[in-house]
């Protein structure tokens, strides 16, 4: 139990009655794991971090994150987790060193202004923290979004879609720029994304949804070599279009 | 509750002032012009109407006691809208912010900006009109907390309702107090309205606040007044409390909370 930092059983959101948007969903995630949630667009995996961020609450099922339940200990457990998403960034009308000082102040940093700094120059956008936000680059944004998410040193990051909208090359940056996170500070993760290459390169673990239901989960090799496929791209596109019953190894599913 | 995370919020809300002249101006200038017009209107009474109750000269306090209420209700629905704008209500809550210290971080910008206010428009009122808002006497101050509690409680509602309908209710922030306006006795008293509205008028806090000034003005005592605006002030503000902390949860169970804070 000490191992996993988060864990989640049969976990069930319905927006709308009996419309699932996650549904008996239970997976863990271990100290110091990257796990990518992979799956097209409206399999659940943005409603899952909300869910574990204690944003939205649960129809019904069970979240625990360092042994805490959630919500109930949200600000508890949010002290000592953090999140960046391509799609919540800082306001724009705010300078880059007001955005952060802010969440410093929030998340009770000691230090701020030193921290800020090392963090910013180490993402290398250390010139920019005088200015707005809203003029920063797209790749610049992102990093400041990985900046604040990094300020109270968190032990889970929970990140959704941080490349998205990013051309390849700094969505490349990103990507190395989260390895190493990992390496230095053995911060686990979870990691959304509908783009493979992120998931391959980042995760230990993914976790393919599929209308809020896991159907797949594995290493990225584990999960390409059970399907025969040359690369998860291609079992990405197999996985999103094929009716379940139809693949081989799936996860059985039980009938609605 | 965490008085560093209410003061990084209440910070957060006054950075958006530093940086922009316009933001700055619009405070200054809206209540500024009816300022203005209330005033001269009183000049013109005054001078058409030699024999007039000394009653229109109250004409500028209201203008300024409203405004307490207005600039106490508009600290915290503008605040939220701040984040609302700058879709930062993710970040925000996925922070370990508590509700409380939320609403609380508002509520002490409703009580800077109503201070500022306040003292500007008391300032321009007294060189302007040679109008004295401490004439009216050691129940200024209780009179002027009552209107902010007034304007907590209008806020902390307002907002609720904007968590429940979203940016398209946005309007909502400013006709809230507006709607109210009529019925508090700003400009005239109670009796001016007819009679079917009077108990709806004393149900509002304001409405004793404004007849506790006049009679203050003119030399009378304010505090029973003041004792029921007190107490409807208290019963008001545990309501929106309980509503906000409802439309709060109820935000979180179908997913408004983070619908707004990305659309
Ligand atoms: N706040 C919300 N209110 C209502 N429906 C929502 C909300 N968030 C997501 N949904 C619905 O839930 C489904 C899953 O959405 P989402 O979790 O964003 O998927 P993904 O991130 O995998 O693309 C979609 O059909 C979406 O319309
Ligand atoms: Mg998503």
């Amino acid at each position: 139990m000490g191992e996993f930092v988060i864990s989640v059983e049969e976990l069930r959101k319905e927006f709308l009655r009996d419309r699932p948007v996650v549904n008996g969903l239970s997976f863990s995630l271990r100290r110091g794991e990257a796990l990518g949630l992979l799956g097209p667009n409206g399999a659940g995996k943005t409603t899952v971090i909300h869910l574990l961020l204690g944003l939205t609450t649960p129809t019904s099922g069970k979240i625990t994150i360092f042994g805490l339940p959630m919500p109930e200990k949200r600000v508890e457990v949010l002290e000592r987790l953090n999140f960046a998403s391509a799609y919540a960034l800082l306001p724009s009308n705010l300078t880059v060193r007001q955005n952060l000082m802010t969440f410093a102040r929030l998340y009770g940093v000691a230090r701020p202004r030193e921290k800020i700094e090392r963090l910013l120059s180490e993402l290398e956008i250390g010139p920019r923290i005088d200015q707005v936000t809203g003029q920063l680059s797209a790749g610049e944004a992102a990093r400041l979004s990985l900046c604040k998410a990094l300020l109270n040193e968190p032990e889970i990051l929970l990140l959704d879609e941080p490349t998205a909208g990013l051309d390849p090359d700094i969505a490349d940056k990103v990507r190395q720029l989260l390895r190493r996170l990992r390496a230095e500070r053995g911060i686990a993760m979870i990691y959304t994304s509908h783009n493979m290459r992120d998931v391959e390169e980042v995760c230990d673990r993914v976790l393919f949804l599929r209308k809020g239901r896991l159907l797949v989960e594995g290493s990225p090799e584990e999960v390409v070599r059970s399907f025969r496929c040359e690369d998860l791209e291609k079992l990405f596109i197999q996985l999103a279009r094929e009716r379940k019953q139809d693949l081989p190894g799936a996860i059985s599913e039980e009938h609605e | 509750m965490s008085r560093g995370r209410i003061w990084a919020l209440v910070l957060r809300y006054t950075y958006v002032y530093r940086r922009s002249v316009l933001r700055i101006l619009e405070i200054f200038f809206w209540p500024a012009v009816d300022l203005l017009v209330w005033g001269f209107l009183t000049l013109y009474l005054e001078q058409r109407e030699r024999e007039l109750p000394s009653g229109v000269t109250f004409l500028v306090g209201a203008v300024i006691f409203w405004d307490v209420i207005y600039r106490s209700q508009q600290g915290i629905t503008i605040s939220f809208l701040e984040d609302v704008w700058s879709r930062n209500l993710l970040n925000l809550f996925s922070a370990p912010v508590r509700v409380s210290e939320f609403v609380g971080a508002t509520c002490v910008v409703g009580i800077l900006k109503t201070v500022v206010v306040g003292l500007y428009l008391a300032l321009l009122a007294f060189f302007l009109y040679r109008f004295n808002l401490l004439a009216v006497g050691p129940s200024l101050l209780p009179l002027f907390v009552n209107l902010l509690l007034m304007g907590w409680a209008l806020g902390i509602a307002t907002t609720a309702l904007l968590l429940r309908w979203g940016q398209a209710a946005e309007a909502l922030a400013w006709a809230v107090p507006l709607a109210i306006q009529p019925f508090a006795a700003v400009f005239y008293p109670v009796s001016a309205l007819p009679s079917w509205l009077h108990p709806l008028a004393w149900a509002i806090p304001a409405t004793h606040v404004f007849e506790g000034m006049r009679l203050a003005l003119r030399g009378g005592s304010a505090w029973s007044h003041l004792l029921l605006a007190t107490l409807l002030n208290f019963v008001y503000l545990a309501l929106a409390g309980l509503l906000f902390s409802f439309l709060f949860s109820e935000a979180r169970r179908k997913g408004l909370l983070v619908k707004i804070g990305t659309q």
